[in-house]
């Protein structure tokens, strides 16, 4: 229960000016969790604990976890780790259920993954089923796909999602399209993850964000993993798919910590998450966003507004349905993504919604983007290339005025 | 197959001297980097050497190194004919391969410009010599990759007349549904896995199925599982980084792979030689530690020894072969294509090396078959291609039902709609109208 408890405590380190290091947020969720008495404590941004809201609170924290269409809450108390454990958890449990599942990527054997998340897999599983490749993304993801068309399932790891444009020839023309051009003879289970996201001054050419190249790629399916619970559900998920799915992981998200369930369980690729139920807006947002949006939620709840969070986790196709009946009952939306402005999913999102639900809007949809700019290495010009909670409490306000 | 006679040794270290070490009869020394063999396109002369020569066998690229074999071959089971490659079924089975690829492929012209095809479709007459001579040596479990010049090596595989013809059409009882297209021609039926527009592509698919056949052997623990893979690509794939890339990956991981090389010298207007700072394509392979060969793509006999030894060579596990296959197309690159860039003596020179007219004599002179019986071939398979047509012509065009099937394997991909069902089970979505 103690995700949102932590995930608070963690934006409060990632937005705080530039210090924005994984090391310290894993020390700071510790510290966290070692003072408090009860998990229905919130921190308050001047830093008393309201009992006050506590009510709010214990429905915020209650609500965050899980949806209703996922698995209720664990019977047994379940265990902690880490982002990255989780990810290689579902990686581990999927490969051991199933000897034709393999990961190839750069230094995913020996190294155990430049984030750990492959760490100890080619120990167990050999060189072949971890598979270390020379630095030919293009060729290796191709490698991926003509072994799923013979009956292999691979999951590539791209070592920095930006290092996948290189990929985007085999991404594109045979891992999306191939099952369709071949009159459906073929299938490419395939799964395609790494970090991506703006880092800590990783400079631009690390911090690009694909999800916006890669939505129109016919064939796909993306989503985006934000918790422990969702990232080890959706690669599970994923590895299941029979489509070929592309996970996109944040570079920052990897060391929060979440207490997940013991028993197996695996989320719906399509579905939306409802992250905090609301009245007044509905926020919808993905990936490290997220934790922006619970912050300036903190915020806003404070000054009297009720947001609906909504973590879209499906980038690709967009899940209309909870979407929509969050439009319904709200009226207005906020679209928060570290994506660019340019075609990025926000401008896909707004489409959609102006699309199906403009009878229901009240105020024209809002897109909180990051800048069209190549993401500086200065860490005072990065902050202000990502949208921060500050940004997001003022377009709450303004759209529900 | 007796690989007994011919061996392909590795290539020897950088530091060695040029001569030959090694004590067998090398097929070729990738080595020995004296070129002697030439383009005709090239400035330099072309060397004629008549193949029975005593010198041929110290020549370093095996454009005659193919003889050797054929004076050092066992003999075949045909024991009145004990000097032949082939017996007669094997002959006429290569026959009947090209002569099938000839017919069709002058099929697809007449149909494209009668209005029946559209796009571009890329033609494979010239060429049949390096189809039948690899193609016809696979079990039905190796896999084909080739490139958008593709009919040919589906017809080789297997994949039927008609299905091809219907895919040419169109229609919906193409081997693709109608949903590829000339350029992108599957069966997994047959094990071919494409069929790529883009060149180069379709080399690191060829890989993967490379990869699986080494995965299930080693980690799946099939222990009788010795698919190879061919993989069929041009000239000016060869100066992609997908080749280079794959050469690595193949030889690091001694894949069971065979990159054939169809060197027809022209990639659409370009020539080989104004393209590639080292035109010999064989000599790439020894950089990555695989073993290059060159061979006459014209002449199906040599062709065939040579993709023995390199599919023997990946079935034991021994890794992967370049094979360079110096071919020619007798047409444009695609129909659309003028073709006027090329000599007229250039066309004439290899028109006259026609690999369907060197086999047929070769089958007559050595009391193979007689004209009688390859004409019977001949006519055979022009029925099955007039009948392909027919069927092709008689086939339905795919509704609008089909639209949207295919696209992913699992529809669900196409997301939950606004009511909360997922789309695919919208009745909108068999009908090919739902908006996805």
């Amino acid at each position: 229960m103690a995700v949102v408890f932590q995930g608070i405590g963690a934006t409060a380190a990632l937005t705080s000016a530039t210090s924005v290091d994984s090391k310290k947020l894993y020390i700071l969720s510790r510290r966290l969790v070692s003072e408090t008495k009860s998990t229905f404590m919130v921190v308050r941004s001047d830093g008393r604990l309201n009992s006050g809201s506590n009510r709010r609170a214990q429905k915020l924290i209650t609500n965050a976890v899980a949806t209703k269409a996922d698995s209720s809450p664990a019977t047994k108390p379940g265990h902690e780790l880490l982002l990255f454990e989780a990810l290689r958890e579902g990686l581990e449990e999927e490969m051991e259920r199933d000897a034709r599942v393999c990961v190839m990527g750069e230094d995913v054997g020996h190294y155990g993954g430049s984030y750990k998340v492959t760490k100890d897999l080619a120990n167990k599983y050999g060189d072949l089923r971890v598979l270390d490749t020379p630095i030919a993304e293009n060729s290796f993801t191709g490698m991926a796909i003509g072994a799923a068309m013979t009956g292999l399932r691979p999951i590539v790891e791209g070592m920095n999602m930006g290092f996948l444009l290189l990929a985007f020839n085999q991404i594109s023309n045979n891992c999306g399209m191939l099952h369709y051009t071949s009159g459906g003879q073929f299938t490419i289970p395939v799964v395609i993850r790494g970090p991506g996201g703006v880092g800590r001054q990783l400079g631009a050419e690390h911090s690009q964000r694909l999800e916006s190249y890669f939505q129109s790629i016919p064939g796909i399916q993306m989503v985006a993993c934000s918790t422990p619970y969702n990232a080890k559900g959706l690669m599970k998920a994923a590895i299941r798919s029979e489509n070929p799915v592309i996970l996109f992981e944040h570079v920052l998200l990897y060391n929060l910590k979440e207490r997940i369930p013991d028993e197996e369980y695996i989320l719906n690729l399509e579905e939306a998450e409802m992250v905090r139920p609301g009245e007044h807006i509905t926020i919808l947002t993905y990936s490290r966003m997220r934790y922006h949006v619970m912050q300036a939620a903190k915020t806003l709840v404070n000054k009297g507004y009720d947001p609906e969070v909504i973590d879209i986790r499906s980038l690709k196709p967009f899940d209309l349905h909870t979407i929509g009946n969050s439009v319904k009952k709200t009226h207005r939306v906020l679209i928060v993504e570290e994506c660019m402005r340019t075609g990025g999913i926000g401008a896909s999102l707004t489409a959609a919604i102006n699309e199906y639900f403009h009878d229901y809007l009240d105020a024209p949809v809002v897109c909180l983007s990051s800048q069209d700019v190549p993401t500086p290495y200065a860490g005072t010009l990065e902050e202000w290339t990502v949208v921060q909670p500050t940004q997001i409490v003022t377009a709450v306000e303004q759209l529900c005025r | 197959m007796s690989a007994a006679a011919t061996k392909i040794i590795q290539p020897l270290p950088l530091n060695s001297t040029t001569t030959n070490r090694s004590p067998h009869k090398a097929l070729f020394n990738p080595l020995k980097a004296t070129p002697i063999s030439s383009f005709p396109a090239s400035t330099r002369k072309l060397r004629l050497t008549k193949p029975n020569s005593p010198h041929a066998r110290r020549r370093s690229t095996s454009i005659f190194a193919v003889s050797d074999v054929v004076q050092e071959k066992k003999p075949t089971s045909n024991t009145f004919f004990p000097n032949l490659l082939i017996t007669k079924e094997e002959g006429l089975e290569l026959y009947e391969d090209m002569i099938l690829g000839r017919s069709f492929e002058d099929m697809c012209a007449q149909m494209y410009y009668r209005g029946k095809m559209f796009g571009f479709v890329h033609l494979y007459n010239g060429q049949e010599a390096v189809s039948a001579g690899f193609i016809k040596l696979l079990k039905n479990e190796d896999c084909v990759v080739s490139t958008y010049r593709d009919h040919v090596h589906a017809l080789s595989k297997g994949v039927p007349a008609r299905a091809v013809m219907s895919e040419l059409f169109g229609k919906t009882t193409g081997c693709c549904r109608g949903q590829g297209g000339s350029m992108h021609m599957f069966s997994k039926e047959h094990n071919v896995l494409g069929g790529f527009a883009f060149i180069g592509e379709g080399i690191p698919v060829a890989t993967g199925a490379a990869f699986t056949s080494k995965y299930r052997r080693e980690v799946l623990k099939e222990g009788d599982c010795d698919h190879v893979t061919l993989a069929f690509f041009g000239d000016g794939t060869c100066n992609n980084g997908q080749f280079f890339e794959c050469l690595n990956m193949a030889a690091l991981w001694k894949l069971p792979i065979v990159f054939v090389v169809e060197n027809n010298l022209w990639a659409i207007g370009m020539s080989h030689l104004r393209a590639t700072s080292d035109p010999e394509i064989w000599k790439k392979g020894p950089a990555f530690g695989i073993p290059g060969v060159h061979v006459d793509g014209m002449d199906v006999l040599k062709v065939r020894e040579v993709a023995k030894e390199a599919i023997t060579r990946a079935r034991r596990g021994e890794g992967p072969t370049l094979v360079e296959c110096e071919t020619y197309r007798f047409r444009g690159h695609s129909l659309a294509d003028p073709d006027e860039l090329r000599d007229a003596s250039e066309k004439a020179h290899y028109a006259a090396r026609d690999p369907i007219t060197a086999l047929k004599k070769y089958m007559v002179e050595n009391n193979l078959a007689s004209e009688a019986e390859l004409k019977v071939i001949e006519k055979k398979i022009d029925e099955v291609v007039e009948e392909a047509v027919e069927f092709a012509d008689s086939s339905p065009l795919p509704g609008r039902s089909q639209l949207l099937e295919n696209v992913f394997a699992d529809p669900r991909g196409f997301g939950i709609g606004p009511d909360g069902k997922y789309r695919c089970e919208d009745p909108k979505f068999t009908e090919g109208t739902a908006h996805v």
